[in-house]
């Protein structure tokens, strides 16, 4: 996209989710849809890093992992430690890195369907390391989290306390699509430096890339411990709105979600997990008045549109763009 | 001429089969050397070996007198030693200038972080990298299919590519995968002049192959693999009248080794 035609897009895009959908929410009367957007954008977020897991050639099925821990990081130094949940936001994010690093040395050796399992056998790890830790409180979680206080910076408040705001709700919004917008900010420049092509290099021949010099383990762990971050910090801000964290709050269930976000968005697309998202959550809950046979009609909508659109539904309005095609990341 | 590259006592085993048993040899600066050797002479594993795409047994290869047996490949291809791949394998879904812009990874001085940013270094190198993949494809003739999808490319035009990806990255000496395989006598040819162009550009190569006449032609020396253990090694002409190297490809065509 020419320079002038990206800002215009990026301008448009802020004005809807800032000021559009606020308005239309107030308009239509119905204030849970705050929540259902506030969690389109925070999922989006963690579907965002596994985005960037699939861009370096790793299908990655453990984001749910890195959710729940992030999570948990904020609960305890809010509660254990009195933290202040603004803190807490970069922390669980870092935390998460940091643990991804560890995690991401050994098992990003392995490719395709090993990666695979591994992640997500990970997601499982990271519940049954909740319920057992004497820190995380097992299975009655943690609940009774306060609301995020104040934030200020040299005397000026920035972010009043949420206790005190009249529609706290517009105020989770605002924050989780402020974040969003940082996320895939961060992605798209990545992407659209030399970085992206250097994923992409890995992404399409590991031996190659080693052979120019790149180093592809260090690459490796770099993109996973982004991806991680991401997660933890959307975790983090989950908590802050349920005000409550339990080992079931990120199951196998939500790490497949944020790949299958990621596949029918576009894989090709940085923008792709973020439309996926939306896409997904708003078929399931509309779908909801089917009754039983919800599953089995978003099941079989998710596999046509696999079939028709193997490249996502972005790939519906543009050309290729960031030169990953499916099945080439094994 | 002094030595840049020492092969010595270099041993591989997999399991119980030695599939290089302690060879030995040096690479001259600018000279071609050709690894020949029957099917199943371990001359892949040696040239893996080489460029740090193995590990050794035993033995070790020293490049400019400093070990690079057990460095990562990404660091042996740092310090000038930089292999390249049959025409598979390419970097299939970018531009082929995207391809040997990519490949400029190690010439560049700005880090990562400098990258995401935008730094006036990362912009300079950006510059840089792509007017050199330009004089690069014009030395190997694909500036007219610079902006194709590198996976629609033909054998021919792959296996440039493969060598202009090797050279985006300055190595000092660079060890060619069967350059020669699959190719027809005018590509051979055309193959042939662009080997010696490079060498006379002051690089070193390396190449293994199984093309005889393309060998006999082209190469300062030889070295002949069978069974894992170098039999001999010396000029084309030595070579061509070796004992040793006419009983192992006995049962071969007499052609095959260029008689």
């Amino acid at each position: 996209m020419r320079k002038p035609a990206r800002l215009l897009w990026t301008a448009l895009f802020l004005v809807a989710v800032f000021i559009l959908v606020p308005l239309l929410i107030m308009a239509s009367g119905r204030a849970d849809l705050y929540y259902t957007f506030t969690s389109v954008a925070l999922l989006s977020i963690a579907s965002a890093g596994v985005w960037l897991t699939f861009y370096i050639g790793r299908i990655n099925i453990g984001q749910g992992a890195f959710a729940l821990m992030g999570g948990y990081v904020s609960a305890i130094l809010v509660v254990t430690y009195g933290w202040s949940f603004w803190a807490t936001i970069p922390a669980a994010g870092l935390f998460c890195a940091a643990a991804s690093v560890l995690i991401g040395l050994p098992i990003l050796r392995l490719r395709g369907v090993y990666f695979a399992m591994v992640t997500l056998v990970l997601t499982e790890v990271a519940r049954l390391l909740a319920l057992a830790l004497p820190i995380t409180n097992g299975a009655k979680g943690m609940v009774s989290i306060p609301s995020p206080g104040s934030l200020s910076l040299f005397g000026f408040t920035i972010i009043p306390d949420f206790a005190t705001l009249k529609n706290p709700r517009l105020a989770f919004y605002l924050l989780a699509v402020t974040l969003m917008v940082l996320c895939f900010g961060i992605i798209y420049r990545l992407v659209h430096s030399r970085i992206g092509k250097l994923c992409q290099s890995l992404q399409q021949s590991e031996e190659l890339a080693s052979s120019i010099g790149v180093n592809i383990a260090y690459l490796r762990v770099v993109a996973y411990a982004v991806s991680s971050f991401f997660g933890g910090v959307a975790g983090a801000i989950f908590v802050a709105i349920s005000q409550s964290i339990y080992p079931s709050s990120f199951t196998v269930t939500d790490s497949i979600n944020f790949m299958l976000n990621c596949f029918l968005g576009g894989l090709g697309y940085v923008f792709g997990p973020m439309l996926g998202t939306l896409v997904l959550y708003f078929g399931w809950d509309l779908l909801f008045e089917t009754g039983k046979f919800q599953l089995l009609i978003y099941s079989t909508a998710m596999i046509v549109l696999m079939l028709v659109l193997p490249n996502g539904l972005l790939s519906l309005g543009m050309g290729p763009k960031e030169g990953l095609k499916r099945g080439r990341t094994a | 001429m002094a030595a840049l590259l020492d092969v010595s006592s270099l041993t591989k085993r997999f399991g119980g089969l030695v599939a290089v048993n302690d060879v030995s040899f040096s690479v001259r600066e600018r000279e071609i050397l050709s690894i020949i050797g029957p099917n199943g002479a371990g001359k892949s594993t040696l040239f893996k070996l080489i460029s740090s795409f193995l590990r050794p047994t035993s033995g070790e290869v020293r490049f400019k007198g400093e070990s690079i047996s057990n460095l990562a490949p990404h660091i042996a291809a740092r310090k000038g030693v930089v292999r390249t791949f049959q025409e598979t394998t390419i970097f299939k879904s970018m531009t082929v200038r995207d391809n040997v812009i990519i490949a400029h990874h190690l010439r560049s001085k700005a880090s990562l972080l400098g990258f995401f940013v935008g730094t006036a270094t990362a912009r300079d190198d950006e510059a840089g990298f792509a007017a050199s993949a330009d004089d690069i494809l014009d030395l190997v003739g694909l500036s007219p299919v610079a902006g194709e999808i590198a996976q629609n490319l033909p054998h021919g035009h792959l296996r440039a590519l493969g060598i202009a990806i090797g050279l985006a990255t300055n190595p000092s000496i660079l060890l060619l995968d069967e350059p020669f395989a699959g190719m027809n006598h005018d590509e051979t040819n055309r193959m042939i002049a662009m080997v010696r162009r490079l060498r006379d550009l002051g690089l070193t190569i390396l190449l293994v192959e199984h093309d005889m006449p393309a060998v006999m032609k082209i190469s300062d020396r030889i070295v002949v693999l069978n069974f894992g253990t170098k039999i001999a090694e010396g000029t084309p002409s030595e070579i061509q009248e070796n004992e040793k190297v006419i009983e192992a490809y006995l049962g071969s065509e007499d052609e095959a080794i260029g008689l």
